[in-house]
This record gives C-alpha cells, structure tokens and sequence, in this order.
C-alpha cells in the first residue's frame, strides 16, 4: 500500500525540485568491427551501433512516460577508438568520428562517447593516430564526445601526453573559435578513468565490459537542496543523514529506470552512477547545496569540507539503493552547467585553484572551466597535471575539461547552451610551467599502487 | 500492471465521477483510493490495476490529462512501481 504523502512526495520532486534520471547510456563493443580497410570499418560500427541501440530513445521515452520521471539524455558509449580502430590502415580516424556521429544522429542519440585513448603508460600506433585526429574530429562532428587517460594510481602521469594535450586542447579551441571553442567541452581527459561512465563528454565502454550494457545517471541537486532545507540550524551530522536518505531515493528511481531498460532492451544492466550532475535550471545547483548548508558563497572557506560531506553522503546513501553501483559516483562540480557555480564566480568567490582543491574531494575535476584564449598550451598541460596528480595519489577519478576560449579574457562570457550552459572566462595563474611541461617521460606510479 | 493515478486542481462536484468513468470505460479496476484537501487544493491519489484494460497507460495517460485540462485538474497516471521503490525498502 502506497501511502497519499509518499505519492504527493515523489511527484513534488520531479514537478518542483528537478528530479529526474541524467542518462541512460548504452555501452556498446567496437571489437568485433576490426578491419583494415578504414571504410569497411567505419561501416561495421555504424551497422553495429545503429543495430544494437535502435530501440534505445524509444524504450527511454516509453519509460519516461509509464513512469513519469524525465530521462534527460539517452547516450551511447564504444570501445575507445584508438582500439577497435587500431587495425586500420590510416593515419587519421576523423572518419570513423564522423560515422560515429552519423549513427548518433540515425538512432537519435545526443552523444556518443568513446572517441579515446587509454594511455596511461605510453601510446600505441593507433593512440598516436587517434591524438592526431582529435581537434579535427571534433569540430567536424555535433554529438562525438572525445576523452583521453593519460595517467592512473597503478601507472603515474603519461607526462608525454600531458604536453600534447595542452597544444590538442588549444588546437581542438582554434578549430571551433566560430563556435566560442565548444569542440572543448566535447573533450575530457583523465586520470584513473572509469570503464564504465555513463556520463559525457568522458564515457567509453571499457575493454572489460560486455558485447553491450544499460548504464544509468541519476541526478537530483535540487531534491537534496530541499531535503536540507527543512533541516536548517541543524548540526552537520544531521544535515549528513538527510542527504544519504534522499540519496538513497533518488537512486532507487535509477535503478528501477535501469532494470527497466535493460528488460526491454534485452541488453543487460551495468551500473547505476550515483552522480549528482547539476544543471543550469535554477534550483537543479550543487553550489546551492553547499550554500544552504551554511556558506555565504560556494568558494568561501569551508566549501571543500561541505563537499566532502555532500559527496559522501550521496554515495552512502546511494549505496543501497542499487544492486550495482558503479561510474563516477560522486558530485559533479562543472562551472557552466551550475548556476550556483557561474554566480560564485562571477561575484569573485571561487577560483580557479579553490575548485582544484574541491575535485580532491569530490568525483570528478575540473569541469567546463573557461580560461583566457591566450593561456598557452603549457599551462593547459600543467593544469592537467596538477589535476592528474591529485588522482593519481588519491587512487580516484580526476579529470579536465577546460576551454580555452579564443579572443577572450577574465570578465567575459561564453555561451554553449543547453545542458552546457554558459560561463564566465575564469582567471590562469600567469606564471609559466613550460620547462617542467617540456621533460616529459613519466611521473612514477605512487608507492600506494604497491598493495599487492 | 498496477497504477497510480494522480489529480490535482481546485475542488469542485464530479471529480471523482469523472476519473472513475474513465477507467471503467476502459477496464481499469480501482484498487484503492485516497483524497484529501491541502492547502486549498484537491489532492485524489487512486491505486488501479490495468490487466484487464482495454488500452494501454500512454493511451490512458492521454485522456485523463486531456480530460483533466477541461476543468482545470491535473491528473497523471504513473506506473506504481516507481513509488513503491523510492518509499519501500
């Protein structure tokens, strides 16, 4: 028996307070696609692909009315193409990003992710074929998402593919300057990726999953803002407890979504990502979390510690709610996809180096940060090392997707719409790291990675 | 197939009637159901099954809403299981 209050709840988080399932995203494996025959591989992933996942935006829009809960993406992740691409005789794999995109776009998709590398340790021929084809492959793409690993806990930092990312970030920035640079925000690059990341621009469906899965991304900042909400003045344990409850319902609902659709998909269930991904809606903000629980402005001093307490509470209450728990899990803290975020910024409380010491804490990193267009390749580099870095010892997900956004500055705008929102051109620490950039070799892995 | 059927709007003569024609015109049976006044606002919370309908919930979902808008009310018909798992361990 379901009781009036529950049903009235339920409806008042997805009416009022934005809840709803981020994505349901469909990995897919490219491995049986090999061919040397650059065409003939580029047609087997697009029968592939449009094959497995036809049924996938019909099957997510007939959940999302049975049940009444909004399923806001529906996506697609492949085996990291510098894999299943490797047996190709070519030098650039802009055209299988482009027959990825063409089967987006057949099957409906908003994004397709597996455009990557995993290159924690050192290249591959088809890593070095796939970095090369980056830039190009995003700006002559809409919906492929791109994402690079160049370092892990039990591998160190690919300081080699540090440097070149900075000069591909600047270069994918110049190919899209028409388009404020938005080839960047298709563009993510890791330390310790996840294999199985519901959540774009940074999902690929790893080498160790199955022929094919339905991974769903819950969200729900504005329920948990609520929640805490009606505990003002409460102390902190209380605000924790909270938090894990709504955690622990917002996640049953991801659950169910993704038992659901893997039954009428008939493609088996992964995980469920217990992230809290805000949104640029107002109210749908991570920042506003942390601003209810007692900071005058996210950024301020103690802003780190209210994020560990969110970003723990979440997974343990998310914890139980799930048979398989898996992704990012964790609070996303993506500067243009928050309007709590844009506001800190805007009014001078969060820089650039605070949201580094957030991401130590919380599931992913430096998220769509705008900077200068001047930055220089070196620094981008040098950021993502910092970032790297903080994974690497922390043995935890970090990543950056930063945009340098040609012919601006600190104190502009840019504008990327929809779900990526827009955000204020965030000011670099001037001062220059390109000798330490340009040695490159490899940072040892830890001594933590020696836990056998 | 169990569903919860919704209705909210300014109270007036007939809702319930109105609701309860509509599914047994279309074979839904009525479980249970549970109404009450909040702040002002008529809140109706009906439990039906569907094994024996005659259409399904997105053909149901469409006139009961259209129906709904006619006289003001707002009225959703959601699959049950989504509450049963969000309040029921």
């Amino acid at each position: 028996m379901i009781e009036l209050q529950d049903i009235l709840e339920t409806n008042r988080m997805i009416k009022e307070q934005n809840l709803d399932v981020r994505t349901i995203t469909m990995g897919i494996s490219l491995r049986d696609c090999a061919h040397p025959d650059l065409t003939v591989f580029c047609q087997n992933i697009y029968e592939k692909i449009t094959h497995k996942a036809e049924h996938l935006v019909r099957v997510g829009e007939d959940i999302e009315a049975e049940y009444g809960v909004p399923i806001i993406n529906k996506r697609i992740s492949v085996t990291p193409i510098a894999i299943a691409a490797e047996a190709c005789h070519t030098d650039s794999y802009v055209a299988v990003a482009e027959a990825l995109d063409r089967a987006a776009k057949t099957v409906g998709v908003n994004f397709i992710g597996g455009f990557s590398a995993l290159v924690q340790k050192g290249f591959t021929k088809g890593d070095l074929v796939l970095l090369a084809s980056i830039s190009e492959a995003l700006s002559v793409t809409d919906r492929v998402c791109s994402s690079v690993n160049l370092a892990s806990t039990s591998s160190g930092i690919n300081m080699d593919c540090v440097a070149r990312m900075g000069e591909i970030i600047k270069q994918t920035a110049h190919l899209t300057r028409d388009r404020d640079a938005i080839g960047c925000a298709k563009l993510v690059v890791f330390a310790n990726a996840v294999e199985d990341n519901p959540f774009m621009a940074g999902a690929f469906h790893g080498v160790g999953e199955a022929e094919a899965c339905i991974s769903v991304g819950v969200s729900g900042p504005g329920v948990v803002m609520r929640a805490i909400e009606q505990v003002r003045g409460a102390d902190l344990g209380v605000v924790a407890e909270t938090i894990k409850k709504t955690a622990f319902k917002i996640t049953r609902v991801g659950q169910l979504v993704a038992q659901e659709a893997s039954r009428r998909l008939n493609v088996p269930f992964g995980i469920v990502d217990l992230s809290l991904a805000p949104t640029p809606a107002i109210g749908d903000s991570v920042a506003a979390i942390l601003e209810e629980m007692g900071l005058e402005s996210t950024g301020a001093p103690g802003t780190t510690a209210a994020l560990a307490l969110l970003n723990d509470a979440v997974k343990k209450g998310g914890l139980m709610a799930s048979s398989h728990v898996g992704g990012l899990s964790g609070a996303f803290i993506p500067v243009s996809e928050d309007a709590g975020m844009i506001a800190a910024v805007e009014r001078g409380a969060l820089t650039l180096e605070k949201l580094e010491a957030m991401t130590c804490v919380c599931s992913v990193g430096l998220d769509m940060i705008a900077v200068p267009g001047d930055t220089s390749a070196a620094t981008i580099s040098a950021i993502i090392a910092d970032e790297a870095a903080i994974g690497v010892i922390n043995n935890k997900t970090t990543a950056v997707r930063i945009i340098p956004v040609p012919g601006k500055t600190v104190g502009d705008s840019v504008v990327f719409g929809g779900l990526l929102g827009h955000a204020p051109v965030m000011a670099v620490n001037r001062f220059a790291p390109d000798v330490f950039i340009a040695r490159g070799g490899r940072i040892p892995a830890p001594i933590r990675s020696l836990t056998n | 197939m169990k569903i919860v059927i919704s209705v909210l709007g300014r109270d007036r003569v007939g809702i319930i009637a109105m609701v309860a024609t509509v599914l047994a015109e279309n074979g839904v049976n009525i479980l249970n159901l549970d109404q009450t006044i909040l702040d002002g606002f008529f809140n109706m919370i009906m439990t039906a099954d569907m094994a024996e309908a005659k259409i399904s919930l997105k053909e149901l979902q469409e006139i009961l809403k259209s129906k709904g808008e006619a006289i003001g009310l707002e009225i959703r018909a959601q699959h049950a299981d989504i509450f049963q798992v969000m309040h029921r361990v």
